[in-house]
């Protein structure tokens, strides 16, 4: 079987970054995703990544790409690694589609969107329900919808579908919202939106699509009748499928700052690790790091 | 080149709907796009056929593909052959 000097799996920033340095070091290399961009495709409105003071996050990650294309990278996209082992002196890469071998491997699969885990959220999820304001928020022009989620991404979901549907639930089990102040001041100042603080959601029903939720606020129960559920409530590390990985209590990978874990030969980059700071700038430098890192590796 | 009729149903602001747009550009497959953000009968007809809401939708000549996925696309346009 042929083995590479690396495989990296996941192409969002943290991803692709690291590809173009070992690109620049003349790695044999492969990347394995199932997506390009990850989460910044996801991004809307960026104005913190330098050099552009303002981007979108599909804009930003078509730059990232162009930048990926000059080098003509093996790539396998829409594949899922399902299982990474650490053998004796090199990495064995179990996908849905093949086995591969590889003498370092960088972790760069980012995080997904966190289930609310209530009765009915699987079978309304794309008939109603959905963790996409940003794709989805215009299939609700004047309907009825709620947010769960008091954060960042909640109110960013919410102020997006101010300016598209009728009315907006806005829910948080917690008694404040989390989100920053001018957010939360901009949602309260308009008449589509309802808050819903200390409240849980029990449960999504409806027919082939979602027609209310069942909420329940100090012991008491209600229903709304909404025909869109936005759920907001942050992300979890896709960490899962390394053999024998040190995590920390979030589930994240923890790295040195030399993007090391506790496998020799195995780096990490980006949101799935415990890096301080989730932010598309900070991916790319820690994709650079670990890139450069597995170089060394090879070179010792 | 291919002579199926292709319909992309997308919002204006899905990341996944501009991606699959520009593939099909790319690869010069002629389509009919339809915002479902801004036409309700298009939402309706998407809703029916893919029997959810989520977008991009790809219907290729009654052939029903939900999300960007390239590779059952391509297989179905028979791009890259």
């Amino acid at each position: 079987m042929k083995r590479y000097d690396l495989i990296i799996v996941g192409a969002g920033s943290a991803g692709i970054t690291a590809a173009i340095y070992a690109s620049r070091q003349k790695l044999n290399f492969l990347i394995i995703t199932m997506d390009i961009g990850g989460q910044t495709t996801l991004s809307g409105d960026i104005e913190n990544y330098t050099g552009y003071q303002f981007i979108t996050g599909p804009e930003l990650v078509g730059k990232f790409k162009e930048h990926l294309d000059k080098f003509g990278i093996e790539l396998k996209e829409n594949e899922r690694v399902t299982h990474v082992e650490k053998k004796r002196n090199y990495v064995e890469v179990t996908s849905e589609k093949g086995i591969y071998q590889s003498k370092t491997f960088i972790i760069a699969s980012g995080r997904t969107p966190r289930n609310l885990n209530v009765e009915g959220e699987e079978k309304f999820k794309n008939r109603g329900l959905t963790y996409c304001a940003t794709c989805d928020g215009p299939l609700f022009a004047e309907k009825e919808v709620a947010v769960i989620g008091g954060g960042n991404s909640g109110l960013d979901a919410t102020l997006q579908l101010v300016r598209i549907a009728k009315k907006i639930h806005l829910i948080e089990i917690e008694p404040q919202l989390k989100a920053d102040s001018i957010m939360v001041e901009k949602a309260k100042e308009s008449e589509k939106v309802t808050l819903h603080t200390s409240t849980r959601v029990e449960r999504i029903s409806g027919d082939t699509f979602v027609k209310e939720i069942e909420i329940s606020k100090e012991g008491k129960r209600e229903k709304l009748n909404v025909e869109g559920v936005f759920v907001e409530i942050g992300s979890i590390p896709n960490s899962g499928f390394v053999e024998g990985i040190v995590k920390n209590k979030f589930g994240e990978i923890v790295v040195d700052c030399t993007c090391r874990t506790n496998l020799d030969g195995i780096l990490a980059a980006g949101d799935v690790t415990n890096v301080y700071a989730k932010q598309i700038i900070v991916a790319c430098g820690e994709g650079a790091k670990a890139a450069i890192a597995a170089s060394d590796y090879l070179n010792r | 080149m291919t002579d199926k009729k292709v319909k992309v149903y997308s919002t204006s602001t899905c990341p996944y709907c501009t991606t699959l747009k520009a593939f099909l550009e790319q690869n010069n497959i002629p389509f009919e796009n339809i915002d479902v953000g801004e036409d309700k009968v298009g939402l309706e007809e998407m809703m029916k056929k893919s029997g959810q809401m989520g977008v991009p939708v790809v219907d290729i000549d009654g052939k029903i593909i939900v999300g960007f996925d390239k590779e059952k696309i391509s297989k179905e346009l028979g791009i890259g052959r």
